[in-house]
């Protein structure tokens, strides 16, 4: 059994960070540089890591699939990151952003981690407007700010519809001046197949390099992954169609917990699928929220064109159901009611899985100039996709899989329960709890990897000796790089006869059905079958055209789905395990008679972090009991 | 964008670029795409026909994408010419086969320029952006350093531009329309951003200056004013920014040449 010790600080909760901060151990300057990190990814949390640590002094290598560090899919983020400025002067606090962040996530995070990520929220913010980042702004030249879901107030900072584009080019843009003076070692095209461990401490990986295929080997004293979540399982999802499991999943086999998996967040505002040839859904930000209205018809089989539904014949059914949040209910809640409205027959559009998400009145009351401001680059995504203006006729929406709460299981110090492994921002689990709240995303990233990595990762290097990083001849470098190889020469010599996408579907449909906005034990348990099927046929059946020795794109998709396949099984175990139903883990056996969720904090109010025991054997489920010592876990209420 | 009226599904001929690698020759292979959907994506229309030619046991076409929603800037296709195809302010990837119709041939190939070269099929390695940014693209600041943000107004108009500008993708389409192959709009795009704002003008020479002289050495051409640049770029980004960019390597070029050379430092007590 693996230990999990949060090593949470103690002392009150508004002191532990700056307390830790003061306790924890330094490297001396002239030191950092004789200590290797090696950072996996290069979103939010990969490039701020980075830039930040070479910063500092350490050597740093980092590894992205990427052609780009400035493509990783941070870059996708629309609506804006979180802050306790309070600019607005409208009662905003880090207290209070750690209470909605905490809420939002239906009790299921810990206390500590989000109080701090609320704490350096602030300084992100700063951080962010110091290296260019250009957030709108009002005409007295301050900083503009709008509402997102699960707050009543308005904290949320952005750039147009592209926040997550602006943030993203700025890390980028700190880790290319790292690049320059030499302090990084980029690799990009370079993708991660495994983690060597040495003497139970993480001490290097196992690369492919996707343009020539060459497999190398790299030790370090510690190493970071900073890879993104895992939606992609569902093969549907508001991911890139590259983002993928492979690095976290690796570092699970060799070890590292994964915790809470089941925990998805399914965003309700995104373009509803139109056929079976489609490859992702495409999100329309939770701050269109702010001003459009969601809306199904009242009566079943209501097929007439919306126009002419009179206002009498509409469910405004979020602010009929949540009148203090209204439209701006958190995600799990206004997916689920997107869901049951449908469910009831009175879903809109050809596939009935849809309702209207509505800017009349919006144009009535501001104009549309000023609509097409707030908006208008998402207008224009939804006109690209569906050949419709949503300044005439409102925009059809329905829930898609958007985001991974669970991920690799780390402590306060980000430390996952192998030593010297690291994993921030989606990769890892520690802040949103079962559901995350809009606008948080990027701020975790960016906390993660300008204001807690830098501090933690140090603390770690001091107990290693400098210098004593193992050497890539070691033989535990060797066997990671036999069982990459291993793989790659199994996919290339099966030539069966379905390509791997035919597999990603297969298993997207299995998930979505059963381990999707609504899951139960039978669901569950049949998933549970055909999951390892699935797995049995994709390894007798699957395709890969091509060699290893190339460029081949059909080969890196195989070891994806391979690792999809089995992390989809984990799971529907996980989901199937915690039996009571919180933020976007809903299981229709525990709900309160109004259909939200019903907790069971007796039983479930920890973490699972599950613990690969090996090819073919059942994982092990380790738990870390959630200790509330300043908030009480009361039933989230957002009427 | 030409919308189909008809959702009927409807056939092309493709003419692709294959290329087994940079070395190798290239040359346009014929292929059929059968039964299309109107609403299909152009990439999800390659994704239909790669499948098939698996199932042939036929090696597919490798091509660059990740987001699928015009934003990560990894798609590069040249669509019947066009970089990006044929709409308007947008990338491949946000391409619908509505834009075509029943029995058209397309020809797809790579993004071509010296700079870029090809790595296999339709995709090009395009370092040469990051490197350019590496040089300079940048505004220094350490973490945890930073003043507080509303510490420094910045006027909407002035934040707006910047933001204009900022939002290049990186995809490389304004090199690929251009006939010299210029990285004009590309680099001009960052240089206009970060000297638009307050916080940019400590490392503005420096920055013109490098960025500029790092271009030159990696093979794009020079820009000679016909802007097909800004007509393929996927996010409009105006050619005023070249403008604006050569102004400040003019003065940043007559300033360098005659900054009074500073006293060199020396250590502490």
């Amino acid at each position: 059994m693996a230990t999990l010790d949060s090593k949470i600080p103690s002392g009150p909760l508004a002191d532990k960070w700056r307390k830790h901060k003061t306790e924890i151990k330094l490297v001396n300057p002239a030191n950092k540089r004789k200590y290797e990190v090696i950072v996996v990814g290069a979103g939010l949390a990969g490039a701020s890591a980075a830039a930040t640590l070479a910063d500092l002094g350490y050597k740093v290598k980092c590894f992205v699939f990427h052609d780009s560090p400035r493509r990783a899919h941070s870059i996708a983020a629309q609506g804006g990151i979180n802050a306790a400025k309070n600019y607005q002067n409208d009662g905003d606090s880090v207290h209070r952003l750690f209470y909605d962040t905490l809420k939002g996530g239906d009790y299921r995070a810990r206390e500590a981690n989000v109080h701090r990520l609320a704490e350096v929220s602030v300084n992100i913010i700063d951080q962010c407007v110091a290296q260019g980042v250009p957030f709108a702004r009002e005409y007295g030249g301050l900083l503009a700010n709008r509402s997102f879901g699960g707050a009543q107030v308005s904290r949320t900072f952005y750039a147009r519809g592209q926040t997550g584009q602006q943030l993203l080019l700025g890390a980028y843009s700190a880790l290319s001046r790292m690049v320059g003076a030499g302090a990084v070692d980029l690799h990009t095209n370079s993708e991660m197949l495994d983690l060597v461990v040495v003497d139970g401490q993480a001490k290097g990986v196992i690369i492919r390099d996707l343009v020539t295929g060459e497999i190398t080997r790299h030790s370090a004293d510690a190493v970071i992954l900073a890879t993104g979540g895992y939606g992609n399982v569902f093969n549907h999802s508001t991911s890139a169609r590259g983002s993928n499991t492979t690095a976290i999943w690796r570092a699970y086999k060799r070890g590292a917990c994964m915790a809470n998996p089941c925990y998805t967040q399914i965003h309700p505002t995104c373009i509803p699928v139109s056929g079976d040839y489609q490859s992702k859904l495409t999100l329309m930000s939770e701050s269109l929220r702010n001003d459009g209205r969601i809306w199904a018809p009242r009566k079943t089989g209501d097929n007439r064109a919306p126009a002419e539904i009179p206002e009498g014949d509409r469910d405004y059914y979020l602010e009929r159901l949540y009148p203090s949040f209204g439209n701006l209910a958190p995600r799990d809640i206004a997916s689920r009611a997107a869901k049951r409205v449908c469910d009831e027959g009175r879903g809109v559009g050809p596939t009935g899985l849809g309702v209207y998400l509505d800017f009349a009145d919006a144009i009535h009351r501001l104009g549309e100039p000023a609509v097409r401001e707030r908006y208008g680059n998402l207008f224009d995504i939804y006109h690209e996709i569906t050949a419709e203006s949503a300044y005439k006729s409102p925009m059809r929406i329905y829930p898609a899989v958007h985001y991974t709460m669970g991920g690799l299981w780390v402590d306060y110090n980000l430390m996952s329960n192998v030593p010297g492994l690291f994993v921030l921002g989606e990769a890892n689990f520690s802040d949103h709890g079962a559901n995350r709240l809009g606008a948080s995303a990027l701020m975790q990233g960016l906390a993660d990897g300008y204001f807690v990595i830098p501090y933690t990762v140090g603390d770690y290097l001091a107990g290693q000796k400098p210098g004593s990083r193992p050497s890539v001849d070691a033989p535990e470098f060797k066997q990671a790089e036999v069982n990459v190889r291993g793989m790659t020469t199994r996919f290339i010599s099966n030539k069966g006869q379905q390509p791997v996408s035919y597999f990603h579907k297969k298993l997207g449909k299995i998930m979505w059905e059963h381990c999707g906005m609504a899951r139960t034990k039978a669901g569950l348990e049949a998933a549970l079958q055909k999951i390892p099927a699935l797995r049995d046929e994709f390894n007798a059946s699957v395709n890969v055209p091509g060699s290893g020795d190339t460029l081949n794109q059909s080969l890196e998709q195989a070891g994806r789905v391979a690792d999809f396949i089995e992390l989809g099984e984990l799971m529907c175990r996980d989901a199937l395990t915690r039996e009571e139903s919180c933020g976007g883990h809903f299981r229709e056996e525990y709900q309160h008679p109004d259909g939200e969720c019903k907790r069971d904090d007796e039983k479930f109010g920890h973490v699972a972090a599950w613990e690969f025991q090996g090819e073919g054997k059942a994982p092990v489920r380790n738990t870390e009991p959630l200790n509330y010592e300043f908030t009480k876990m009361s039933v989230r209420n957002y009427k | 964008m030409v919308a189909v009226n008809t959702q009927q599904p409807f056939s092309v001929t493709l003419r692709v670029w294959r290329q087994a690698g940079p070395a190798q020759p290239g040359k346009f292979v014929e292929y059929a795409a059968k039964d299309l959907s109107p609403n299909m994506s152009f990439l999800e229309m390659l994704d239909v026909v790669n499948d098939e030619l698996t199932v042939k046991g036929e090696e597919p076409i490798a091509f660059a994408h990740d987001c699928r929603e015009g934003i990560c800037g990894t798609c590069s296709c040249t669509i019947n010419g066009k970089p990006h195809g044929p709409g308007k302010g947008i990338a491949t990837c946000q391409t619908y086969m509505r834009s075509f119709k029943d029995g058209d041939t397309i020809f797809v190939e790579p993004f071509r320029a010296r700079a870029f070269p090809v790595v296999k099929d339709l995709i090009t390695d395009r370092t040469a952006f990051d490197t350019i940014t590496q040089a300079g693209g940048f505004i220094t600041a350490r973490a945890g350093s930073a003043p507080d943000a509303n510490a420094l107004p910045i006027p909407k108009g002035d934040a707006d531009l910047a933001m204009d500008a900022a939002q290049c993708i990186g995809c490389g389409a304004c090199v690929a329309a251009c006939k010299n192959a210029s990285a004009m709009l590309f680099v001009s795009a960052k240089v206009g951003h970060l000297g638009l704002l307050p916080q940019g003008q400590a490392e503005r020479d420096r920055r013109v200056l490098a960025m500029v002289n790092t271009m030159d050495t990696l093979g794009f051409g020079s820009c000679t004013n016909q802007y097909e640049c800004s007509a393929a770029c996927p996010k409009l980004i105006s050619h005023d920014f070249i403008a604006r960019m050569n102004r400040d390597y003019l003065k940043a070029t007559f300033r360098d040449a005659f900054k009074p050379a500073p006293a060199g430092g020396g250590g502490g007590a």
